[in-house]
């Protein structure tokens, strides 16, 4: 394995591994707050222990999505010290907004799993929503840093007479910006939401009548079906963009060699980059330069019409998208039907078997969506590390042997993944755990001040 | 002349001595989890993660926040050091998130009373090797051995961290980190039994701060001749040497007599000390030898911009910093009282 290889192996992977917990830590919240709120409104308990389920797991996920990212920041330079010198003036601004987010979002965590019974009731929501603003508010900045790596903007490269000349404000205001942070928060809610549903339904299969997995899975699912309807219209935005600002990457996401008009739109299929051959696809008549331009007759820019040494890998990211459209479709579908029995009055869970089972299978598929459109974006930007400005290959550390830190970071990060699998099993459980009802533990520790009981009865 | 790389640089090292302050002690928790023993000691793990559990997350972010600094402030510092020391900060970021996983780990897993969670283990060794790795990688940085020269490292991936200087750094770190937290957790418990536990904890490592400061500073005498005798021949430097060797004294005379609330206000003088030297002897150099602050400087458009923000977040930052202490931290910051 190169070393080029190998350090771009060890970041997809750290990225792959930290966009699940950070996903998580942006939705979870939401849902907590929709049943904290409900515990509010009607005094119903199964609500609070829903709520206090939810905030466990949200403990968990915060916690190893905090460290992963540590992991990345320090990355960048580990990784591709050469990037970082160009990029570190222009994207730092977002990046310490970016901080300050995570900040907040930490404190306030903080103060929620750890403030039940020692403030407010009110107070208590409001920490919660601070948390659910924040983690919005770090995914926007994270994606300002994105969105200027596949646009730049801002940046007119120096040479040997003069320095470069830079604008943060532009780099940050780049135009993927705002689309592909509403696509990724849309993404964050619909996997989280999905993902909750997924252990409710699982645990109705088995035993139907438990009034905690129902009031869990109607109001996961609920706001699961909401987001993934809304999905797709932000989807089509930010492929527009695509379209608009990196020709090469649309390219490869539709397998779309020869510039024409009237492009069809490939659905599914196995491209073949030397013989520029689609195989076991779909094809929709014009369908692409109706989605792209909204007209059947544009013409669309070819892979025949990028220098061979600027496309990006064509297989892998046509693949992906096509795995993250049908997926995102599929869910959508489910949405609908969720929705729709909503409508009806019909409780979720009385649903027939077979929604059930998608149900369950809907959270996974909805992370493979989301690990798939991230493929997409980067392996799509490819062979750019700075979209047309500087190449991923210049910018690798000198550093040899990365082959080493790679392999210890997959296999932290296995050990990892299994752990807290397994550990969502156990939470899955505490349903019946009089912690979630009582008191945290942490309160009565012998000998431990606590400071509701010293402070209160201070003149 | 103070310009804005200086501002900008006197923020990072702000951060990093925050990051001292709270994040050290966490992994001095880590530490004393670890070496709990005796009788009560199953009680000094609960109150060591009842003291960190709360902020341990805030705490860290000043890391985050060092980090962003360096990378905005002083992209091609930030380039150098990651290449030249990739190795150690590797381990240490492991190590980072080893710690956190496994605490919350425990946590979540510890449904049974008494039942022994095998992520303890992990938790309190990898509180342990992490600040051994950053005070490596901050040791290595206070002597000219990186040789940063148009994109390589001259010294090699090995050769600049593996000397005695950086790893005794290392070790006066996690002494330092383990003496922070032992005095805090004084505090942390009304009982005079586990209050006499931490304190005899704290006395012992505040021992192994002074001997490994002596051992450091005499291998920084060897491995950074110029900036050991600029600072040792500069008034403030001397000032600020006094200042922490009195509050150290300060601290093991207040251990010694119980009076533990001055015992951990005089810790926190010594801690601050320590970090207002090192910023001291390092200027100007960020990679001694290599890069000056101002080599390493962003274009004056982005300090500006930061700094903007710093401003800006610390209007939002300070106030919740202050009610998550206090919401937590009420009866260790006003205690009712000296204990004795």
């Amino acid at each position: 394995m190169s070393d080029l290889l190998a350090a771009r192996s060890q970041m997809a992977l750290s990225l792959a591994f930290h966009i699940v917990f950070a996903a998580i830590g942006i939705g979870l919240p939401a849902l907590m707050l929709i049943s904290e709120g409900l515990w509010l409104k009607t005094g119903d308990r199964v609500y609070l222990r829903l709520t206090r389920a939810w905030a466990r797991g949200l403990a968990l996920f915060f916690a190893v999505g905090a460290v992963s990212g540590t992991v990345l920041s320090f990355e960048l330079g580990l990784l591709w010290p050469k990037f970082m010198e160009v990029a570190g003036p222009l994207v730092g601004m977002p990046f310490s907004l970016e901080g300050f987010a995570f900040f907040t979002e930490a404190i306030f965590l903080g103060i929620y799993l750890y403030g039940w019974g020692r403030i407010s009731k009110a107070a208590h929501f409001a920490a919660g929503v601070v948390v659910a603003i924040s983690g919005a508010a770090s995914a926007l900045f994270v994606l300002a840093v994105n969105g200027w790596m596949n646009s730049p903007k801002g940046f007119i490269p120096g040479d040997a007479q003069s320095a470069a000349v830079i604008d943060p404000i532009a780099a940050m205001t780049n135009p993927f910006w705002i689309a592909n942070t509403i696509h990724m928060l849309l993404a964050a809610y619909v996997a989280t939401a999905f993902s909750a549903a997924t252990i409710h339904a699982f645990k109705l299969l088995k035993s139907p009548d438990r009034e905690f997995h129902r009031k869990g899975l109607a109001i996961s699912a609920t706001f699961a079906a909401i987001v993934a309807l809304l999905q797709p219209l932000s989807g089509d935005v930010s492929a527009r963009l695509v379209a608009r600002e990196q020709p090469a990457k649309l390219a490869a996401m539709e397998a779309h060699f020869e510039t024409s008009a009237c492009a069809p739109l490939r659905i599914g299929g196995l491209p073949n980059e030397t013989t520029g051959e689609v195989r076991f696809d779909l094809e929709i008549p014009c369908g692409l330069s109706l989605l792209t331009a909204r007209d059947p007759e544009a013409v669309v820019v070819g892979l025949n019409d990028i220098p061979r040494d600027e496309w990006p890998p064509v297989v892998p990211v046509h693949v992906a998208f096509q795995v993250m459209v049908g997926i995102g479709s599929f869910l959508a579908l489910l949405g609908v039907l969720v929705l729709w029995r909503q409508f009806r009055r019909q409780p979720l869970h009385t649903a027939p078997r077979y929604v059930m089972y998608a149900l369950v299978a809907a959270g996974p598929l909805a992370f493979v969506a989301m690990q798939a459109g991230w493929v997409v974006t980067e392996v799509g930007r490819q062979p750019w590390i700075i979209y047309g400005v500087m190449r991923t290959v210049d910018a690798v550390t000198p550093m040899p042997g990365l082959v080493v830190p790679f392999t210890a970071f997959t296999l932290l990060y296995l050990v990892l993944t299994a752990v807290v699998v397994g550990l969502m099993r156990r939470i899955a459980t505490f349903e019946d755990d009089p912690d979630l009802v009582t008191p945290p533990r942490e309160l009565s520790v012998p000998g431990a001040l606590d400071p509701a009981a010293t402070g209160a009865d201070r003149p | 002349m103070i310009g804005l790389p200086e501002i900008v640089a006197g923020t990072i090292l702000a951060a990093l001595a925050f990051y001292v302050l709270m994040a050290g002690a966490d992994f001095g928790g880590g530490v004393w989890d670890l070496f709990a023993t005796g009788p009560r000691a199953e009680r000094q793990r609960h109150v060591i993660a009842h003291a960190i559990g709360p902020v341990w997350e805030a705490n860290h972010v000043w890391m985050i926040v060092a980090i962003v600094l360096l990378f905005t402030g002083f992209p091609s510092a930030f380039a150098a050091i990651m290449t030249g020391l990739h190795i150690p900060i590797t381990v240490m970021l492991v190590g980072i998130v080893l710690r956190g996983s496994s605490f919350v780990f425990r946590k979540v897993e510890a449904v049974d009373e008494g039942e022994r969670s095998p992520w303890q283990l992990v938790f309190a060794i990898s509180s342990l090797i992490t600040p051994v790795m950053i005070g490596v990688v901050i040791g290595t940085l206070s002597t000219p051995a990186l040789e940063w020269r148009d994109g390589i490292i001259q010294g090699g991936f090995l050769r600049p961290w593996l000397q005695p200087f950086p790893w005794a750094i290392g070790g006066f770190t996690l002494a330092l980190y383990a003496w922070l937290a032992a005095t805090y957790l004084t505090l942390e418990s009304d009982d005079e039994a586990l209050q006499g536990d931490f304190r005899a904890r704290a006395l012992a490592s505040g021992a192994a701060v002074a001997v490994l400061g002596g051992i450091s500073g005499a291998l920084w005498y060897t491995s950074a001749v110029e900036s050991t005798q600029a600072f040792l021949t500069s008034g403030l430097g001397l000032t600020i040497f006094g200042a922490g060797a009195f509050s150290w004294v300060g601290c093991m005379l207040a251990l010694w007599s119980w009076r533990l609330i001055l015992a951990r206000a005089a810790a926190v003088v010594t801690a601050l000390s320590i970090m207002a030297g090192w910023g001291l002897a390092q200027f100007p150099w960020l990679v001694p030898g290599s890069l000056t602050l101002r080599d390493a400087a962003a274009p004056d458009v982005t300090l500006r911009l930061v700094l903007w923000v710093l401003g800006g977040g610390s209007v939002l930052l300070v106030p919740a910093f202050v009610y998550l202490y206090v919401t937590f931290k009420r009866g260790v910051l006003f205690p009712r009282g000296e204990s004795s």
